[in-house]
């Protein structure tokens, strides 16, 4: 808003793109969505030597400006629309100065939009090592533009940058790298004359990208489609011109400025690695001693903070109530807002932990190699390799998962893809799951080293994955596809995980995590606390009345009339009415209605059940008595004097949120995604009827 | 630049460690991406690893490494 000028980066993947933005903006960023497609835009500013502002712009990582994704479709909208609000004055494109020839492909494109541009020309200290020197100055007359070497890891030559970035011209200067004009002569001139656009490759990317561009009017594209039949354009044939004489310029440039010695050091460091990582028997072997030590530490290390934070909501909710008179409104705040709170609060530290594994799995460039190892595996199940990181990814939560499968470009894969990924054990589920076996399981090591609660839950795990692969399989034979998919992708070299983007990383995610559960959640605890404490009509006041009555007042104790009371009063409240409702449905499963109560909120978000428990215990509880949600479970019985949850209870409610769809973001996420009500609607029929089957026959085979 | 031969040997016939020079491609469409990402007439290619399945396979091409499967790769004709 108050920035002086917009500035784009713009690179291949893997280029330190991310790690240029950061450094660039510090804290000082946003992310966002660009309007009305779900990407994630990343803003920042920067504060440049000669005073001004410069809002920076993290455009998605792109091999091309011909996009294969709807990430990299951003891209070409925000350059070349001169009505997109943050079309840039100045792009900053960064290129591997290692792989400098597959990431000049880009640049030659952007500079041919004839926008202001600069090179960063990244990595400068990897490509040394590997014995290429590169004539930065013969290279930037070359190209026309400022190129500025720079070690985005080390910090190196930034402040040169943020130099070349305030004294650029407004003006491009870049020198032409293709004849763009000969691809397509007539129809280029043709579509400037009638859209009205001055820059031929611009008309010429219009020509080949018109029927997704948002930002055409379907007049316009009608015309460019007429057009192209009367010139007989074709586009593939007329990009595949383009790109070989843009690698013929490349080739050029590269023979004229840069020089390689042919031993390359760190290559063969990747290669070494490699041979390991992806080794025919140790691969797979390292792959799943990788996820078990995941699991592992994420149970490990947020033991003790979780229990920190419960025991502070514990605390709060405790000495609230001591200080503030009883009534509803204290009620409402404590019981039911900090309540439901502390139910999200306990997962930050498992939250963050996971992602923090996720980036450090990307970064280091391991992600791509599993994939790399599975897609066989994969495909066979009808999914793709590229599968592997949204399934992994669903471990943390099903909805950024389910917004990487973008990646993905064939559409059968990726719609399988969506659909079984909520049937991975997202972190929701983990609280779930932690409280119940913790109620049923016996907290003892098996074969000294293995913790039975732990193997219990390691179970769980890969019970969901076993169930997504198999959904996945039965959904290859449901789907028809036309389109054919492939498979080609880089693969990065080897590098040191940046801890601080992984912090970063972690940071933001829970971040996104706790405001977005957070409101759910408040609001789910909210509802519920007011239909936990009201009731139909006049029954309440006819309880009260009821329990005033002698009988009852000469043979009960203060705290047993207050506790029937209160019992009495929830069982006829909306929310005991809405559960009875359910009860004949879901007593099958072993559920009563109190569960009942937590099962209708928790479509709402698997992790508000915790939280459900909570406000359901506490309104009948004893207010001064806090007592952590375990034990309260622990210690409750059916009206015949059994304990509520039993093994077969807990497990066949286990099972319930292995397979059930809670979860309101995932259904927005897949409805976004798909732009159909089709696929979220289906997805919740079969995962809920699956949910209701497995639950029956684990309740009746354990009981 | 783009027909079917049968004399020439392909790029998913190569063994770990070999190298061949791209000629042309079978496939129009596949050709688009291949080229953008740097496998283009001309260019060298070594295969570098096979994956533990036997699908997909990674090559060394114009300065890094990529994967692609086998049926994409045997739409790339070497000289």
């Amino acid at each position: 808003v108050d920035a002086d000028l917009k500035v784009a980066l713009v690179g291949n993947p893997n280029t330190g793109k991310s790690t240029l933005f950061n450094v660039l903006t510090g804290l000082n960023q946003k992310i966002g969505n660009f309007p009305g497609v779900t990407v994630d835009k990343k803003t920042g500013f920067c504060d440049l030597p000669d005073g001004r502002r410069a809002e920076i712009i993290d455009l998605p990582g792109t091999y091309s400006l011909y996009p294969k994704s709807r990430d990299e479709s951003i891209v070409f909208s925000v350059l070349a629309d001169k009505a997109n609000p943050l079309r840039p004055d100045l792009v900053v494109v960064i290129l591997d100065a290692s792989n400098l020839k597959r990431n000049l492909l880009l640049y030659t494109q952007v500079a041919d939009l004839k926008l202001p541009v600069i090179v960063a020309l990244n990595m400068m200290d990897l490509a040394k090592k590997s014995g290429i020197t590169i004539d930065v100055n013969a290279f930037a007359q070359k190209l026309g533009v400022p190129v500025v070497p720079i070690s985005a890891r080390k910090i190196e030559g930034i402040d040169q940058l943020k130099s070349a970035i305030s004294y650029a011209n407004k003006i491009a200067l870049q020198e032409d790298t293709i004849d763009v004009e000969s691809l397509a002569p007539q129809l280029i001139t043709q579509i400037s004359r009638e859209i009205e656009v001055e820059n031929p490759y611009y008309a010429l990317q219009l020509a080949h990208q018109h029927e997704t561009l948002k930002f055409l009017s379907p007049v316009q594209s009608n015309r460019i489609e007429e057009l192209e039949q009367e010139f007989s354009f074709h586009s593939q044939k007329a990009q595949a011109t383009e790109t070989i004489a843009r690698y013929s310029f490349i080739n050029d440039l590269l023979y004229d400025t840069v020089k390689k010695n042919e031993t390359a050091q760190e290559e063969n460091i990747s290669n070494k690695i490699d041979k390991i990582l992806t080794h025919r028997v140790f691969g797979f072997v390292i792959f799943f001693a990788i996820l078990l030590f995941i699991f592992q530490s994420i149970f490990a290390w947020s033991a003790y903070p979780m229990e920190l934070i419960a025991d502070f909501f514990v605390w709060a909710q405790t000495s609230l109530h001591a200080v503030l008179p009883a009534g509803p409104l204290v009620s409402l705040v404590v019981d039911g807002v900090l309540g439901g709170l502390s139910g999200v609060m306990v997962f930050i530290p498992q939250i963050a932990i996971l992602f923090g594994f996720i980036s450090i799995l990307e970064d280091t460039g391991y992600m791509s190699r599993v994939t790399f190892m599975m897609d066989r595996l994969m495909r066979k199940v009808g999914l793709n390799g590229k599968s592997v990181v949204p399934l992994i990814g669903g471990f943390a939560c099903a909805v950024p998962s389910i917004m990487s499968t973008r990646t993905i470009e064939n559409w059968k894969d990726r719609m399988i893809t969506i659909m079984v990924t909520p049937l991975v054990t997202c972190s929701a589920r983990l609280p779930i799951y932690t409280l119940l076996i913790a109620l049923v399981v016996p907290n003892r090591n098996i074969w000294w080293i293995f913790n039975l609660q732990g193997l219990v839950l390691t179970c769980m795990y890969l019970f969901s994955l076993v169930s997504a692969v198999t959904v996945a399989f039965v959904m290859k034979f449901l789907l028809k596809s036309r389109e054919r998919g492939y498979f080609i992708m880089e693969l990065p070299v080897y590098r040191m995980p940046r801890w601080k983007n992984v912090g970063q990383d972690m940071y933001n995610r829970a971040k996104a995590f706790v405001l977005q559960a957070g409101k759910v959640i408040v609001a789910v605890s909210v509802i519920l606390w007011v239909l936990a404490s009201y009731g139909p009509g006049n029954r309440f006041e006819r309880i009260e009345q009821k329990y005033k009555q002698p009988q009852y007042t000469q043979h009960m104790n203060a705290d047993d009339l207050r506790h029937a009371v209160a019992s009495e009063k929830l069982e006829n409240s909306y929310a005991g009415v809405l559960g009875h409702t359910i009860e004949p449905v879901i007593r099958p499963l072993g559920f009563d209605w109190k569960i009942g109560i937590a099962l209708i909120t928790s479509f709402a978000a698997r992790e508000v059940f915790v939280g459900t428990m909570a406000t359901i215990y506490s309104v009948e509880g004893d207010a001064e008595k806090m007592e952590s949600v375990q034990q309260k479970m622990h210690t409750a019985k059916r009206p015949d004097g059994q304990p509520v949850f039993t093994v077969a209870v807990a497990f066949s409610l286990m099972m319930f949120y292995a397979f059930a769809m809670q979860c309101a973001s995932t259904m927005a996420v897949v409805y976004r995604e798909t732009k159909s009500w089709r696929w979220p609607v289906s997805q919740f029929v079969y995962m809920t009827g699956l949910a209701y089957i497995v639950s029956f026959a684990t309740y009746h085979l354990l009981r | 630049l783009f027909s079917l031969s049968i004399k020439n040997m392909r790029l998913s016939q190569l063994e770990v460690g070999e190298t061949g020079i791209v000629k042309e491609f079978t496939d129009l469409e596949m050709s688009v991406k291949l080229m953008e990402m740097g496998c283009l007439p001309g260019e060298q290619i070594t295969v570098s690893r096979i994956a533990p399945l036997g699908d997909p396979i990674a090559i060394h091409v114009s300065g890094y490494q990529l994967s692609l499967r086998r049926k994409e790769a045997s739409t790339i004709i070497l000289q």
